[in-house]
C-alpha cells in the first residue's frame, strides 16, 4: 500500500490545473491517467476562452501549444438549402489580451502535464482506476488492478461519465436529457490555405458556430474551428432528442439520424464543401458533453473527495457561446485552494471541503451556470432548429431574388412570412421564455 | 466518408477482452427501441439475424453515449484497460 497527499483521477484540463496549483504550493500529488499520455483519451470541439482563466491560472500561456487566436467569430443558421451567417471581426479581438484560442487535446494536455510535472506533481499514464476506496464512509483512496493507493484527499477529474462521482453517490442516476453527444473530424490542411479560405492573417484563427436544419430538429448544432495546420469540424446533439427519433421499428430512414450520418450530411453541405476541400481527415472521434447545466449539477464534495471540470458537469453551452475548458482549468485551481486550506488544517471532511463550493460559488462558474439555468430548457425547443432558421432564410432569399418577371413589394414579401410564421401562439410562447435566458 | 473510413483513420490498441458487454436477457425481453443501433457514433451496435444485439467493441471510441442511451440497464460498459482502446492523436 502507497500513501501520498493527494490523488488526482484523470489527466484532463481540470485535473491538471488541480494537480499543478496542488504541486507549486509544494504538496505531494499524483494524477493517474488511464490513457497512453494525458489527451489520448479527451475530446474538445476546440476553443478555449482564455479571459475567464488568466487571472487563476497566470504565466502559463505564452509557451503554451494553442493553435490560433480566434479574431473572426461567425454565426450560421442553417434551413434545408440555404443559410445565412453573420460574421464578426472586431479589433477588439485582434488585441491583447486575446480572448480565445482554438487547440488540440493531446497537444495540449501533453504540454501541460509536464507544467505540473516541472512543478513538482507525479503524472502516470497508462494506470486505470478500478474503484474509489472507501471507510466509514469516507474516501480513503483508489484502487488500480488490485493495488490500493492512499490519500488524504482524492479528486474526480474523471471527465463527463465520472465513475468516481457515481460510486461516492455524488452523482443521481445519469438522465439521457443532461447529455449531448459530439462527433468531431480533424481535417489537416496546409496553414496557408487555411489563412485564404478563413481570411485570417499568421496564428490568427475563426469560430464557426452552426445550428438549424443540420441537426435535424435535434437540440444541437454544428462546430467549425481553425488550427494551425488543420480544421475541426463536428457536431453536437442531445442524446435524448438522438433517442426520441428513434422508433421502435428499425429502418433506413431512422439511422439517417445517427451522429455519423448527420456529420456526413453537415460535410456535404455547400457551406462545408469548399472550406475542407482538398482536406485530409486524419481523426474521427467522439464524447459526451453534460449539458444539463446549472439544475443538473450533482453534489461537488464529500468526505476526502472533490469533482471538478466535466465530472462536476461545469459547462455552459448558451448556443452562440460554448464552454467548458474554462471552468475545467478553473474548477481544478479553486479544488486546489481547498485542498491547500483542508491540508493547513488537516482536516479532509466534508465540512472541511465544502470550502470548495463555497470557491465556487463566489466564482463566475457558479453565477454564470445560475444566470443561464434556464438555457437547456430554451435551447431544446425544435423550432430553434427548424421553423425559424428557414424561415428567416426563405425570407432573406426572397427579398434577394431577381427573377423573370415582376418582382412583388418588400412589405408584402415580409409581411405575408411573419403572418405565415410568427402568429402562432408557440412564437409567443417561445418570445416569453426568452425572456428568461 | 463511410464510418469504416472513418475508424479507419484512428488508432485503436485492441484489447482481447471485450469492455461492453450486452446482457441479451434484459436487452431482447425488455427493450424495443434499441437506441444503441443509432446512437453510436462510431455504429457499432447491428441486429443479427436473431434479432440480438451484437456490438463491435474494439471500434469503441469510449464516448459512452449508449450507456447513457440504455435506457434497462442491459449494458455492462466500462473504459477499456489501461493500454487498450482509442489513442487520440489530436483530440
Amino acid at each position: 500500500m502507497e500513501k501520498v497527499e493527494f490523488v488526482v483521477v484523470g489527466a484532463g484540463l481540470s485535473g491538471l490545473a488541480t494537480a499543478l496549483v496542488l504541486a507549486e504550493a509544494g504538496a505531494e500529488v499524483l494524477v493517474v491517467e488511464r490513457g497512453d499520455y494525458p489527451g489520448s483519451k479527451n475530446v474538445t470541439g476546440g476553443r478555449l476562452y482564455l479571459g475567464p482563466v488568466r487571472s487563476y491560472l497566470p504565466d502559463l500561456w505564452e509557451e503554451a501549444p494553442l493553435e490560433r487566436r480566434v479574431v473572426k467569430e461567425r454565426l450560421t443558421m442553417m434551413a434545408p438549402g440555404s443559410s445565412i451567417t453573420a460574421e464578426l471581426s472586431s479589433e477588439r479581438f485582434r488585441n491583447p489580451p486575446f480572448p480565445s484560442y482554438t487547440l488540440l487535446h493531446a497537444t495540449f494536455d501533453r504540454w501541460f502535464a509536464d507544467q505540473a510535472s516541472a512543478r513538482g506533481a507525479m503524472v502516470i499514464s497508462g494506470y486505470k482506476v478500478d474503484d474509489v476506496l472507501q471507510k466509514d464512509g469516507k474516501v480513503i483512496g483508489i484502487v488500480s488492478s488490485g493495488d490500493e493507493i492512499h490519500a488524504d484527499a482524492v479528486v474526480a477529474a474523471d471527465g463527463a461519465l465520472s465513475f468516481m462521482a457515481e460510486k461516492t453517490g455524488l452523482l443521481k442516476p445519469r438522465a439521457a436529457k443532461n447529455y449531448a453527444v459530439a462527433a468531431k473530424e480533424i481535417i489537416e490542411l496546409p496553414p496557408h490555405v487555411i489563412e485564404d479560405r478563413f481570411g485570417v492573417e499568421n496564428d490568427e484563427g475563426t469560430a464557426q458556430l452552426f445550428f438549424g436544419s443540420l441537426t435535424a430538429g435535434i437540440h444541437g448544432g454544428g462546430f467549425l474551428y481553425t488550427n494551425q495546420a488543420s480544421l475541426s469540424l463536428g457536431l453536437v446533439l442531445a442524446i435524448q432528442d438522438l433517442m426520441d427519433k428513434s422508433g421502435p421499428n428499425l429502418s433506413n430512414e431512422e439511422s439517417a439520424f445517427s451522429p455519423h450520418n448527420l456529420l456526413e450530411a453537415f460535410k456535404d453541405r455547400s457551406e462545408i464543401r469548399p472550406l475542407i476541400a482538398d482536406g485530409h481527415s486524419v481523426e474521427y472521434s467522439a464524447h459526451i458533453i453534460p449539458e444539463g447545466g446549472f439544475r443538473a449539477l450533482p453534489r461537488l464534495f464529500t468526505d476526502g473527495m472533490l469533482i471538478v471540470g466535466d465530472a462536476a458537469g461545469f459547462t455552459l453551452n448558451l448556443g452562440v457561446t460554448v464552454r467548458g475548458m474554462d471552468l475545467a482549468l478553473v474548477s481544478g485551481v479553486l479544488a486546489a485552494r481547498a485542498l491547500l486550506r483542508a491540508r493547513e488544517r488537516a482536516d479532509f471532511s466534508s465540512a472541511s471541503l465544502s470550502y470548495y463550493e463555497t470557491l465556487i460559488k463566489e466564482s463566475f462558474i457558479w453565477e454564470d451556470l445560475k444566470t443561464f439555468q434556464h438555457m437547456p430548457d430554451f435551447l431544446s425547443n425544435p423550432r430553434i432548429y427548424e421553423r425559424y432558421p428557414s424561415m428567416a432564410c426563405d425570407l432573406l432569399e426572397q427579398i434577394l431574388w431577381v427573377g423573370e418577371g415582376t418582382k412583388e413589394k418588400l412589405s408584402t414579401t415580409i409581411l405575408r412570412t411573419v403572418r405565415q410564421n410568427l402568429f402562432r401562439i408557440s412564437v409567443l410562447r417561445d418570445l416569453f421564455t426568452m425572456r428568461k435566458i | 466518408m463511410n464510418i469504416e473510413a472513418k475508424l479507419g483513420l484512428d488508432v485503436f490498441k485492441i484489447d482481447t477482452e471485450p469492455h461492453i458487454l450486452i446482457d441479451h436477457e434484459i436487452c431482447q425481453v425488455k427493450c424495443e427501441i434499441r437506441y444503441c443501433l443509432s446512437i453510436c457514433p462510431a455504429e457499432l451496435y447491428t441486429l443479427d439475424p436473431q434479432d440480438k444485439v451484437q456490438v463491435n467493441f474494439e471500434g469503441c471510441l469510449e464516448c459512452g453515449a449508449c450507456f447513457i442511451a440504455c435506457q434497462h440497464e442491459a449494458l455492462a460498459w466500462h473504459y477499456p484497460r489501461a493500454g487498450y482502446g482509442v489513442q487520440y492523436r489530436f483530440g
